[in-house]
């Protein structure tokens, strides 16, 4: 069967990802990350999570009317990887660009199963994704990310709260109730797709340093 | 064919239960609707069949619901917008039915069975599998993934040729960019790419019929004849132990 997140890619490009909860940091890593490889010569090419033209419609009417369900929203999460790994990620990778994607298949992992989707169902889904060079984990107790987002006036979004679940009416309750299970599927995910782990509660530069020093290691590995 | 009093095991799960995973969030167990399913290539008369089998139902006293490949308010001007701006690979075309179907599963389907309704649906995952499996997107990857769905408790397959549906095509107004299978861009003439696609759609179809109990049907006979064919045998159904359960109105 289908399953190319098992196997090596062939392209002559790399494929670097990074994963966490809301409020990890992670963003902010990837963008420190892209930064010195730019300025080390490399061409880079970022993408991001659910942000393809095509299904956008789809989860903006969806978001808006609350309307999606656990099965409908991984299918348009996947529609939009298909969609990014087609015009954005395969195509950097064959003309040697280091693509950087903030999310991976490893989200969907983690947040459709813990909204109740199957565990092998949504592996089996993905199984036509490209199989990254190096895929890093950020991770973070709850407390610390909800602090993060709290502090910055992030409004907790509905469907990052899992307030679709219906566990609390409290959008930070519902936050924690819906992430700490996030955290458990990561926790699983790491193990079985070798995801590299970086403590997120330590500093911005700390977490850089290691986030450089692991990516080093993948293009030294891979040239 | 499968004979009318016989339960069917298709794709080797019981009517009415998940074909796969399922919906872990869903549980369907004794859920007292019926799902038939009529399945058919494009200008077959899949939709003037359902239409006379609602009003017999009806008349009997079944409550009904219809539900159409692509009308999900979700997800259908996503799908004509895509279409129109001819943006979608294999892949994420498949992916966006998915979420259609996914979105009527869900919403109008489950919904319906649980309320002891008949749901005549105008085409079902069939038509998923003939078209992936025409384009080449892996087969059991594509069951996998329908594997959300729930067993129909029948699925009529109105078999027609390419030939005689191009000319029925024809006579209804003639040949759209996607039923001809343009996408795959086999060549400039629109009627050869549509016997084509066609012909390779029936390939598909013929091979799902026993994978799945297809109940195969004759679509190049009358439109009386398949209906009655059709009463005889949903009436037969609804009359066995399987239909038995269903409350009228």
């Amino acid at each position: 069967m289908l399953d190319t997140l098992a196997a090596p890619h062939a392209y002559p490009g790399r494929l670097f990802v990074v994963e966490g909860i809301d409020g990890s940091g992670k963003t902010t890593q990837l963008a420190l990350l892209a930064k010195w490889l730019v300025a080390s010569g490399y061409r880079v090419f970022m993408t991001e999570w659910n942000s393809s033209a095509l299904v956008k419609a789809a989860t903006k009417t969806g978001k808006k009317k609350n309307a999606l369900t656990p099965m409908t929203f991984s299918l348009l999460h996947a529609t939009d990887f298909a969609d990014r790994q087609l015009y954005k990620i395969i195509p950097p990778l064959k003309a040697g660009m280091i693509v950087l994607a903030d999310r991976y298949a490893y989200t969907a992992f983690a947040r459709d199963v813990a909204r109740g989707v199957d565990r092998e169902w949504v592996r089996d889904l993905y199984g036509f994704a490209v199989r990254p060079d190096l895929a890093v984990y950020f991770r973070v107790p709850i407390d610390v990310s909800l602090d993060r987002l709290l502090a910055r006036r992030v409004k907790l979004k509905f469907y990052e709260a899992g307030l679709d679940m219906n566990w609390s009416t409290n959008a930070t309750e519902s936050f924690r109730l819906f992430q700490s299970k996030v955290l458990d599927e990561y926790d699983a995910i790491v193990a079985e797709h070798g995801l590299r782990v970086i403590d997120a509660t330590r500093s911005i530069t700390e977490q850089q340093r290691q986030l450089r020093e692991l990516v080093s290691g993948a293009l030294e590995a891979n040239a | 064919m499968t004979n009318a009093t016989d339960t069917g095991a298709h794709g080797g799960v019981t009517p009415g239960r998940y074909y796969g995973h399922g919906l872990p969030y869903v549980s369907i167990e004794d859920y007292p609707g019926r799902i038939i399913a009529i399945e058919g290539t494009d200008g077959v008369g899949r939709s003037t069949q359902i239409r006379l089998l609602r009003e017999w139902l009806e008349v009997r006293g079944y409550g009904v619901i219809e539900t159409g490949w692509t009308r999900s308010p979700l997800m259908q001007p996503t799908i004509e917008l895509a279409k129109a701006s001819n943006t979608l690979n294999k892949l994420t075309f498949v992916l966006l039915y998915a979420c259609d179907f996914a979105d009527r599963l869900e919403k109008e389907i489950i919904p319906a069975l649980k309320a002891g309704f008949i749901v005549l649906a105008d085409r079902y995952i069939y038509t998923a599998l003939a078209r992936a499996g025409v384009r080449g997107v892996d087969s059991q990857w594509m069951r996998r993934l329908y594997g959300f769905a729930i067993a129909p408790h029948l699925v009529f397959y109105l078999r027609i040729d390419a030939e005689a549906l191009a000319r029925r095509v024809l006579e209804a107004g003639g040949m759209a960019y996607w039923e001809s299978g343009m996408d795959m861009k086999s060549g400039d003439d629109i009627y050869d790419s549509f016997r084509t696609y066609q012909r390779q759609l029936l390939k598909e179809y013929a091979a799902m019929a026993e994978e799945f109990g297809f109940r195969v049907l004759d679509g190049r006979k009358s439109i009386a004849n398949i209906q009655d064919e059709l009463r005889r045998h949903v009436g037969e159904f609804l009359e066995g132990a399987e239909g038995a359960s269903l409350p009228r109105g």
